[in-house]
């Protein structure tokens, strides 16, 4: 249940103003693939179109061909809401709702499209959810109390287990561990290492060691000045991206020159 | 393990070192308070030459205000004499706007409580002249008036905010919709009365009065505080949770109804409550839309309806002879309006408090 994505000249807007510019790449399944980039230069605003989440903006839309498994998802009379149902997120602060408990959030997805489980079949996802993102034995004694009563990097694992709750094809992330202090980040980043055997994984961050740590293939995304918009400039396999990249520009991000 | 709360032990008396030094004693303020009321007092009962609580207490709060200030300003400095100065002017202001409330809740409960007995729940005026009697066609007309009010209102009212916090964002229609929406905020109730009045002369006949007239009109000025309450609350929930919600593949419209209006429905709660108090007590609308009737009519489909205002007005300004008993039922109506609205917050706080986001651990 891990699918192939490939984009093909893909630019992306804001009403007038254009973010993005002529992306192809492929996203290799069962893999992670982190885009890396200075503030700006469009990486989360890629990722954002990769589950059509970036129309949710008024006034934005994408050009060119996203596809997964061949499918494209920017067809005419394809159902955004089925997109995501099988492209799942992960945001870039924890946002788990208030108003329900542990479990109710792990199982929201569920819930809210209405597929009817059994109560039986339901603790089983919860707690398959929540061991799959490594909470269940932190938690398994409140599953019933609310989720914002989480640490910050519970919150964030609670965000991950109600996503792959949803059994998706591919999981998004955006900057995952931006708001994480470091011990939170490894227990993170432990677990993006198990669930790529299952998922297409796809991470934006700005934390380059975390790129090198965790990513199979690295995406360098840059921007050529302000009011320009961003490009991918090279994507290869993180080891070749972080030791001899091709692109000159690449070379000055990664070793600090600017950015 | 004890659920006492703990506090860090500290001894009572103050350390005394140079960081303490040049501050007033905590009794100060006190000693002052004692010594300024008497001084404003004296000099009310000198300048009047009789026994005025009013003026001796406004002047015994100048003399501690400017009392206060000066031991503040030679003792401790500039900045804690300001401090002390703004703070009490602040808890002056509070007690002042305190004042008229409490003066309103002592009078109505003096003068109403008399009357507040079962007869008063289970009698209507009719055939009534003189003492005895009750207020219970008005009260079932209050009721039944605003919940209808209500019912026409909260759904109109939230999905109007619904459309303007989730779908309109900035479009034409929407920006004249808010417009209107503040237009009609400013209407006066009585416009409300007469635009019911002719509505209904014009569907039902000239001259058609009875309690769904009152309910419309009551409508007209109770959708825009709910649009605007519920819209400003839909504003505030976060739009992270809109898109955790959507990135989970759940259509807008489930979103707002199992995630948005959720997180948001205890303030909303309260919203509607404070649109109903606001409008049970209005007495012009209901004169004209509803009407006036001494007996008791639980069908707001024909006929005038009495409501506990209008009855308060109407014993206050037509009363018979002798006046008193006329009177007593006045105030014990305004006393049951009070109650009403007393009791309609308490739910609104329940209802808010159940439904509120958790956040405990």
């Amino acid at each position: 249940m891990s699918k192939r994505i490939e984009a093909k000249n893909v630019d992306i807007y804001y009403s007038k103003f254009k973010a993005v510019e002529d992306v192809n790449m492929t996203i290799e399944p069962r893999a992670v693939t982190a885009f890396i980039g200075p503030s700006g230069c469009g990486k989360t605003t890629f990722l954002r179109t990769l589950n059509r989440m970036h129309e949710v903006i008024p006034g934005a839309y994408v050009d060119g061909e996203i596809t997964l498994d061949g499918e494209n998802l920017y067809g005419n009379g394809v159902d955004p809401v089925n997109v995501r149902r099988k492209v799942g997120m992960v945001f870039q602060r924890p946002n788990p709702f208030p108003t329900m408990s542990i479990k109710e959030n792990v199982l929201a997805g569920l819930r809210l499209n209405n597929k009817n489980a059994s109560r039986t079949e339901q603790d089983e996802i919860a707690e398959k959810a929540l061991r799959g993102a490594n909470l269940w034995e932190e938690v398994k004694n409140r599953l019933d109390l609310p989720g914002s009563g989480l640490s910050g990097g519970q919150q964030q694992r609670l965000c991950i287990a109600r996503a792959i709750a949803m059994a998706p094809e591919v999981l998004l992330m955006d900057e995952p561990c931006s708001a994480l202090d470091p011990i939170s980040t490894l227990a993170i980043e432990d677990l993006i290492q198990e669930l790529k055997s299952k998922y297409t994984i796809v991470i934006v961050t700005h934390n380059m060691q975390q790129a090198a740590r965790v990513s199979d293939t690295t995406a360098f995304f840059n921007i050529a000045g302000t009011g320009q918009p961003g490009k991918l400039i090279e994507m290869d396999t993180t080891e070749k991206i972080f030791s001899t990249p091709s692109v000159q520009a690449t070379e000055d991000y990664i070793t600090g020159r600017f950015g | 393990m004890s659920t006492a709360t703990l506090t860090p032990k500290r001894s009572s008396a103050p350390d005394s070192s140079s960081l303490t030094a040049g501050q007033l004693p905590g009794w100060t303020t006190w000693v002052v308070g004692l010594a300024s009321l008497a001084v404003g007092f004296l000099a009310a009962w000198l300048l009047t030459s009789s026994f005025s609580i009013g003026l001796g207490v406004a002047l015994a709060a100048v003399v501690f205000l400017v009392a206060m200030h000066i031991a503040s300003l030679t003792v401790e400095g500039g900045r804690r004499a300001a401090d002390r100065l703004a703070k009490h002017i602040v808890i002056g202001m509070f007690l002042l706007a305190l004042l008229p409330l409490i003066s309103v809740t002592v009078t109505a409960v003096g003068n109403g409580i008399s009357r507040l007995d079962p007869g008063f729940f289970g009698n209507s005026m009719r055939n009534v002249v003189g003492a005895g009697g009750g207020a219970a066609h008005a009260i079932w007309g209050t009721l039944i008036i605003t919940g209808i009010a209500m019912l026409i209102s909260v759904p109109i009212g939230l999905l109007t905010a619904v459309y303007l916090a989730e779908y309109g964002q900035g479009k034409p229609l929407a920006r004249s919709i808010t417009f209107f929406v503040d237009v009609m905020t400013g209407i006066p109730s009585i416009v409300a009365g007469l635009f019911a009045y002719a509505l209904f002369g014009v569907l039902f006949g000239i001259g058609t009065v009875n309690g769904f007239a009152g309910a419309v009109a009551l409508s007209v000025l109770m959708i825009p505080v709910v649009v605007r309450s519920t819209e400003e609350l839909l504003r505030i929930v976060p739009n992270e949770l809109r898109e955790a919600s959507y990135a989970l593949g759940v259509p807008k419209w489930k979103t707002i109804m199992r995630i948005v209006i959720p997180t948001a429905i205890s303030g909303i709660v309260a919203g509607v409550i404070l649109a109903l108090a606001r409008i049970i007590g209005e007495t012009a609308p209901l004169m004209i839309a509803a009407g006036f009737t001494q007996s008791l009519n639980t069908n707001p489909g024909s006929g005038a309806m009495m409501t506990l205002p209008v009855f308060v007005y109407d014993q206050y300004a037509r009363p018979g002879i002798p006046r008193e008993p006329y009177w007593d039922r006045a105030w014990a109506g305004a006393l049951t309006l009070i109650l009403i609205v007393m009791l309609l917050n308490l739910v609104g706080r329940l209802i808010a408090k159940r439904f509120a986001p958790k956040t405990g651990r």
